[in-house]
């Protein structure tokens, strides 16, 4: 007899067969690898970015996982008062912990970070921007920069001025598990349907198994410190050595308005140069998400700008003193690309020296701005000459803010230099110099050196009803204002580098290519205007082609020709370098126009000279390095009962003994068994 | 699902596979030869009815669902057919090699009968049948995770080694039966062996329905069990002899 529940059972049964075989069958034949058991089991997580292990002289920081995994029930937090259910109260140890980015805070990590034993990761999930979070230190490079201990007590260690206020130094703690960030996607929503589908605690009665849980895979090679790294990587002994760790850094972006020959390394007689620096890197906990936007991008984009505003003026009436435009990589690393630069040039690897250096200007931190700061650095010297320089600089920059609509105020005498690039240089050689930025005293970004410092904390904010291409073109008002400090910025080198003073007013930057820019380094960099620059996606190479572009001539050389352009008599790779550059897209053709640019700009190395001497444990130079990984990835899965384990060991282990023991049993008294046949044989049956 | 799991799921689905080769195959090394012969054969028949199968889903729409589960159970139709056209295969190579065996061997007759030829060729079959069934299986019991994330149910490996192991005892008796059949000349009994056969994999598409697969085909594991029992010469009168035996040996050990 079959009830009407029973029927309705076996029915529901049936559909579930017939659903599962059907997704099954849809998973199994859509791809190649198909039929294996494996994919009814995991669900591997694609979009994940991991926190990795970075190494210096003294420490390691960053997160690292077991070879084999760490895997974890899932809990998603949902405020901090949760926290007592993975870290005390919860019966299936090890948690991995859920969160979303406004819980992602110093209290709650450090508290999962002392319960390492209870919580096997955290997943951070990407969703709303807390109010401020800054997990970068309070004092930024502050060992690397021009105020030590020697130079001024008070000034050293940010004993006057505290630049990061709000940094938690969550970046600069070392978590021995894994953490890894995911946005909010379809890949998260399977997360939390896995979640909600078995790990919910009902009316406080215990979790039924199976269990969703998560295993994460990071594991970082290297440990202790670079030192050590360093040592265990050259410590093979075949042909080509496994690096343990790589020495962070990439490659600085430079250009002269006047380009020397690049073989020519040294001092050279009678050349005065000035330099503008800006910075091209940022950083965040989770290393490859750094954006940076008011932090570095405001700065470079308006440098960027800059030189392009100057590229007619130098062209018609080139001025005595030549400029050069660098923007250095590595800097938040204690500054990897300017002390390379430095160093190069002390040790004659530069085309230029430090003699040659006339001035500097560096560009900070620059948003929407009513009024910019100019810090100086006050020289102790008592040569006066330096102190005159300086003056002149900011009357030069004070002069070219005329007509412009915001207002340049000096900063007060008793505040050192913010964390800059121009530090590196003075503490080489006490050059005349400033730094442009927006900030008074501390650096007023509330997301510095974090995620959330993106296009939407510059307020790029675009009418909802532009397609992309629109939005390329449009001009926001933070580009507007980004635009006028480049025309100030370039009307002040214009100046500083002798140049002809009728000429400064012609000198204005393009609104068009300041949003384009921002809009390209912010928002989307798969827009037309990059791809027909260069289709890469790093950021220096981005740089370099914009810089090229904007500054460059166009030739007419055909691609052959441009890598080799040696063999033409009126172009030399001693002082240009050729770039192919990819071109827009005509409106009636489906080829681009590609062209060769013949540019000054030039790619140099920004590795710290740590690396080159071979001191690792360097208190002069930065020794970060990042260590090496063979895989990283993320699954989800269901978890079984210890009890359903050990049942089925117990089944197996008896089926074997009773198995044993009735074929041994069958064997001894086959004779009698299977009797009606005899057969003569040595065997028995 | 970590290594209790696998470890007891190697057992039920491979425990009594292995203690009948410790225990009455390992020995002999001919015995040896045809069970592994015997699994050669078996590997074959699965290589071409796999190969038909596979045309048949290249040349169709990948896509329809149904159009490849239908040809999923016409390949597997196929392939039991095509197993049991092996089987008698094997047996004709077996007699006639038993033929020539018995001409170079030096005692009088063939060094192996027919029935103990059966038997290891069944449990040939069985064992390459088990490990082809089981084997992938039993490399992802290992990991951390277990059956369930998209419906399906979490016993999914114990069952899988339940089967497995009727599967191997299975072909084991239809061995047994299928030669002892070709010898007699009853022809009736290839038929019967391969109806049950294929019974036997109707009854596996029923998953996860699995109480109303595993218990029919333990049922049916039985049944051969007792046919193929009394097909190699055992009968009720040597039970009761074998349990008197025992009797009487308690008494005079006692």
């Amino acid at each position: 007899m079959v009830s009407l529940f029973d029927s309705i059972h076996s029915l529901g049964d049936l559909v579930k067969l017939v659903t599962s075989i059907q997704l099954f069958l849809f998973f199994c034949l859509s791809d190649v690898s198909c039929n294996s058991v494996a994919q009814k089991i995991y669900v591997e997580l694609n979009n994940t970015v991991p926190c990795v292990r970075l190494l210096n002289a003294t420490h390691q920081i960053g997160c690292q996982s077991s070879i084999s995994g760490d895997t974890g029930v899932i809990h998603v937090l949902e405020s901090e008062a949760d926290l007592e259910w993975p870290l005390s109260k919860g019966p299936n140890p090890p948690y991995m912990v859920l969160l979303e980015s406004s819980l992602f805070t110093k209290s709650i990590m450090m508290k999962m970070k002392n319960a390492s034993s209870r919580v096997a990761g955290v997943v951070v999930v990407q969703k709303t921007s807390p109010p401020e979070f800054s997990p970068h230190t309070t004092c930024p490079n502050e060992n690397t920069g021009v105020y030590t201990e020697t130079y001024d007590h008070n000034l050293a260690h940010c004993n006057t001025t505290v630049w990061n206020p709000r940094g938690n130094g969550l970046s600069y703690e070392e978590f021995d598990s894994p953490v890894f960030s995911l946005k909010e996607d379809n890949e998260t929503e399977v997360i939390k349907q896995c979640y909600f589908d078995h790990n919910r605690v009902v009316n406080g009665s215990g979790l039924q198994y199976p269990l969703c849980a998560m295993q994460l895979f990071s594991h970082m090679h290297a440990v202790t410190d670079t030192a050590t790294c360093m040592r265990r990587s050259s410590m093979d002994f075949s042909t080509s050595p496994v690096m343990v760790c790589d020495p962070l850094g990439g490659y600085n972006v430079c250009a002269f308005i006047r380009p020397y020959n690049s073989t020519a390394f040294g001092h050279k007689e009678n050349e005065s140069v000035v330099i503008a620096a800006a910075r091209l890197d940022s950083r965040a906990f989770f290393l490859e998400d750094s954006t940076g936007a008011e932090g570095s991008v405001s700065g470079f984009v308006t440098l960027l700008a800059a030189a392009q505003a100057l590229r007619e003026a130098t062209q018609e009436a080139p001025p005595t003193r030549n400029i050069l435009f660098a923007f250095f990589h590595g800097e938040v690393f204690d500054y990897i690309g300017s002390s390379r630069m430095v160093y190069d040039m002390k040790n004659n690897m530069f085309v230029i020296d430090l003699d040659n250096v006339h001035s500097i200007l560096e560009i900070g931190q620059v948003k929407t701005c009513i009024s910019i700061n100019v810090w100086t650095y006050k020289c102790m010297d008592i040569r006066s000459n330096n102190n005159e320089s300086v003056t002149n600089l900011v009357k030069n920059l004070q002069s070219s803010t005329a007509g412009l609509n915001f207002s340049l105020v000096e900063t007060d005498f008793s505040q050192p230099l913010p964390p800059s690039s121009f530090q590196r240089l003075l503490r080489a050689r006490a050059i005349p110099g400033i730094v442009l930025a927006d900030h008074q005293t501390d650096i007023n970004n509330r997301y510095y050196e974090s995620f959330y410092d993106n296009a939407a904390h510059l307020n790029l904010t675009y009418p909802s009803n532009l397609s992309p291409e629109e939005q390329l073109e449009f001009v926001t008002d933070t580009a507007k204002s980004l635009t006028e400090v480049a025309t100030a910025v370039a009307r002040a080198l214009f100046k500083q580098a002798g140049g002809n003073n009728s000429q400064v007013n012609k000198i204005n930057a393009d609104p068009k290519t300041v949003t384009q820019m921002l809009y390209g380094f912010l928002v989307r960099s798969n827009n037309s205007w990059f791809q027909s620059s260069h289709q890469a996606n790093a950021l220096t190479y981005l740089v370099q082609y914009l810089l090229a572009n904007l500054t460059g001539t166009a030739t007419n050389l055909t691609q052959s020709q441009c890598k080799k352009p040696d063999e033409l008599p009126n172009e030399s790779t001693y002082l240009y370098s050729y770039l192919w550059v990819q071109g827009v897209v005509p409106p009636n053709s489906t080829q681009r126009e590609s062209f060769c640019v013949r540019t000054a700009v030039r790619l140099v190395k920004a590795v710290s000279p740590a690396f080159d001497l071979g001191d690792y444990i360097s208190k002069e130079y930065s020794t970060w390095t990042k260590s090496q990984w063979k895989f990283i990835k993320a699954r989800i899965f269901l978890v079984a009962s210890r009890d359903l384990e050990m049942l089925t060991l117990g089944v197996g282990v008896a089926v074997l003994f009773t198995s044993l023991l009735v074929t041994y049993f069958v064997r001894t008294k086959a004779d009698v068994l299977f009797s009606s046949v005899r057969e003569p044989n040595n065997a028995a049956y | 699902m970590t290594a209790a799991v696998f470890f007891g799921c190697a057992f039920i689905a491979f425990g009594p596979a292995f203690s009948l080769f410790i225990f009455t195959i390992a020995k002999d090394p001919l015995r040896v030869i045809i069970l592994i012969a015997g699994a050669f054969f078996w590997l074959v028949s699965l290589l071409l009815s796999s190969l038909v199968w596979f045309i048949a889903t290249k040349a169709t729409n990948a896509q329809d669902l149904t159009l490849q589960k239908n040809l999923l159970i016409f390949g597997s139709i196929f392939s039991v057919i095509l197993q049991e056209v092996f089987r008698f295969a094997y047996y004709r190579l077996l007699r006639k090699a038993n033929e020539g065996l018995a001409a170079i061997s030096e005692e009088d007759g063939p060094p192996l009968s027919v029935r103990e030829m059966a038997y290891v060729a069944g449990l040939g079959f069985g064992i390459m049948s088990g490990a082809f069934s089981m084997i992938n299986t039993l490399s992802d019991s290992l990991g951390p995770g277990t059956v369930g994330m998209f419906g399906d149910s979490q016993y999914y490996f114990i069952t899988s080694a339940l089967m497995t192991l009727a599967l191997t005892m299975l072909h084991t008796f239809w061995g047994v039966v299928f030669f002892e059949g070709c010898e007699r000349k009853r022809w009736w009994v290839i038929a019967v062996v391969l109806c049950v056969h294929l019974m036997v994999f109707s009854l596996s598409l029923l998953n996860p329905f699995y109480v109303a697969s595993i218990l029919p085909v333990y049922a049916i594991m039985l049944l051969m069990a007792v046919w193929a029992f009394f097909s190699s010469g055992g009968s009720l009168h040597n039970i009761t002899l074998l349990w008197t035996c025992r009797k009487s040996n308690a008494e005079t050990s006692s």
